[in-house]
């Protein structure tokens, strides 16, 4: 059970040791499409980050407050998608409104996650492993942290091997998922530390 | 609780759920996402009005003015690219991959990706006022070889086109069981543009391509069909220069324009046209461009065939393209090269044109992509 774990414990997890990218795979394809050079990667990184957290916990208080008393948890995976949707539009709404540096800087990246399946994997293992409120935020943060870990180091090495001779038959997406492998093989070097399930 | 209980409210929740976030969206779009009607001002002369916070390609296509594009506003082509002259912000992420240093200086601007959230002046080229949606009719389909159809088109609303010979049209394929939404592909023009009242397309068959196979399978004569254009800079430069022009398969469609234009108009240079193909059954309206010899002064067809067979008994040139431009072209002074085919065969004959001494600036072509 979770409960025993506290809420810094879940959010180191969540980066390193279940980092839902490298051990989840989830997410792949704006990690692959987007991880060409590291600017564009860390404002994509932020982007899930911030989808991230608040949709966790949009998503705690419609399964506790809607799903659990109305007996409805098998409809979750329409409900979370559905609310991830909405929010992610009006989020971009509001930026590109406000501010058009913060909507370079992030709301472009938006419509790409709304249908990232690492966003939607949060909500579900946060209801799976009965995380509380608290924990469903550290989870959620975390997770994103740890897949913008992920992106930005991929970028780094992509953008190093820019100048590296790939064989033609690997070069873009193929290489992109040898080397997503070898880092989830280094990340599950921090697996000993601590273990969420 | 019964069953049909459990399932009424399951239907219920998510109908709640799902129509108030509905209605949160339509009030944010009225409310954050609206931002009225504003301004485009073209060139500094023309002002339209449009629907604020769309992107400006599908504004400015609203109002019939078409900048050439290939993706359908995806951002995934490049090419509509658009001049702004007022301040608009930084460019995107997604612009700059497309764009020049010299282009992001001028604040050249890819029009699909760039939203018009207030009012912005904007620069295109003049030629672009030109360019006009026309609803057509087939008017006749002839196969020119086992793969090519030539098309006729007969324009309706407008009636007429005016366009340079060698310029392209935009053929809009309507939505059918390869695409779920229209899309646009485009063709040169074959006729001169003395024919104004209608459009001769000439289309090679691409397998599974999206465009050749409705031509292929469902157009039949009577149908409408929706064009936009004229676009494109491939047109006889106005110099006294010797001409040679080279196509492959269905790029002698911008070459046979310009070839009965000029017999049209009296121009009267020195001109080859050389044009590729496999065997006598790649082989087309050769005829008609050897009767055109003997009208058009000083200008000389020159068909190669590079693999012909044995049953072809082909007595003309022989070989590659290029291995002929080689033999024939000579010193490639105050001479003026238009090409047409497709990319592996422009790079190609622009090699060979360029080791006889014609300048890459004079060299001109309409690549398929």
């Amino acid at each position: 059970m979770s409960e025993g774990l506290a809420f810094y414990a879940i959010f180191f997890a969540a980066i390193f040791t279940n980092n839902i990218l490298l051990t989840n795979y989830l997410g792949m394809c704006s990690f692959l499409a987007v991880s060409r050079e590291v600017d564009t990667s860390v404002g994509l990184g932020w982007a899930v980050v911030f989808v991230m957290t608040t949709t966790s916990v949009l998503n705690w208080l419609a399964y506790h407050f809607i799903l659990i008393p109305l007996d409805l948890t098998y409809l979750r995976f329409v409900v979370f998608i559905v609310i991830i949707a909405a929010f992610v539009q009006i989020v971009e709404m509001i930026i590109e409104r406000v501010s058009d540096k913060l909507y370079i800087a992030l709301g472009i990246f938006l419509p790409l996650i709304t249908v990232n399946c690492a966003i939607l994997g949060v909500s579900l293992f946060m209801v799976i492993r009965d995380y509380t409120f608290v924990n469903s935020i550290f989870f959620g943060l975390g997770s994103g942290i740890g897949w913008m870990v992920a992106i930005i180091a991929m970028a780094g090495i992509r953008q190093k091997m820019a100048r590296s001779r790939v064989p033609r038959a690997l070069a873009g997406a193929g290489i992109a998922l040898i080397i997503a492998g070898i880092m989830a093989l280094a990340f599950m070097g921090f697996s000993g530390m601590l273990k969420i399930t | 609780m019964s069953p049909a209980v459990q399932i009424l409210i399951g239907v219920g929740a998510i109908s709640a759920i799902t129509t108030i976030l509905a209605v949160i969206m339509v009030i944010a779009d009225a409310t954050i996402g609206n931002y009225g009607e504003v301004k485009i001002r073209i060139n500094e002369e023309k002002d339209i009005a449009v629907e604020g916070g769309r992107p400006l390609l599908s504004s400015l296509m609203e109002e019939k003015i078409f900048i050439p594009s290939a993706c359908g506003g995806r951002g995934s082509c490049g090419l509509c690219k658009v001049k702004v002259t007022s301040d608009v912000g930084e460019h995107l992420p997604t612009e700059l991959p497309w764009l020049s240093e010299d282009e992001r200086k001028d604040n050249v601007r890819l029009s699909c990706q760039l939203k018009v959230k207030k009012d912005i002046s904007i620069q295109i080229p003049e030629e672009l006022f030109n360019v006009r949606e026309f609803e057509c009719e087939v008017a006749s389909i002839v196969d020119l070889t086992y793969d090519i159809k030539e098309v006729i088109l007969r324009l309706k609303e407008p009636p007429q086109m005016k366009f340079k010979a060698g310029q392209f049209i935009q053929f809009e394929v309507p939505e059918y069981e390869l695409t779920s939404e229209p899309v646009y592909r485009a063709y040169s023009i074959a006729s001169q543009p003395s024919r104004s009242g209608e459009i001769e397309l000439e289309i090679r068959l691409v397998p599974n391509g999206i465009c050749t196979t409705y031509v292929f399978e469902h157009l039949k004569v009577g149908d409408p069909v929706t064009i936009n254009g004229p676009y494109g800079q491939f047109y006889l430069r106005d110099t006294d220069a010797r001409v040679i022009f080279v196509a492959g398969g269905s790029g002698n469609a911008p070459i046979k324009s310009i070839l009965y234009d000029m017999l049209e108009k009296g121009i009267r240079r020195e001109a080859v046209y050389f044009f590729g193909a496999r065997s006598l059954k790649d082989l087309f309206l050769a005829d008609e461009m050897k009767e055109l010899e003997g009208r058009l002064a000083g200008f000389s067809y020159v068909p190669c065939l590079s693999q012909p067979i044995p049953e072809d008994k082909w007595e003309g040139e022989a070989g590659r393209v290029t291995d002929v431009l080689d033999r024939m072209v000579g010193s490639g002074e105050n001479t003026e090269a238009y090409l047409c085919g497709s990319p592996g065969m422009i790079e190609a004959v622009v090699e060979v044109l360029k080791k006889k001494g014609i300048p890459e600036e004079k060299i001109y072509y309409d690549k398929f992509a």
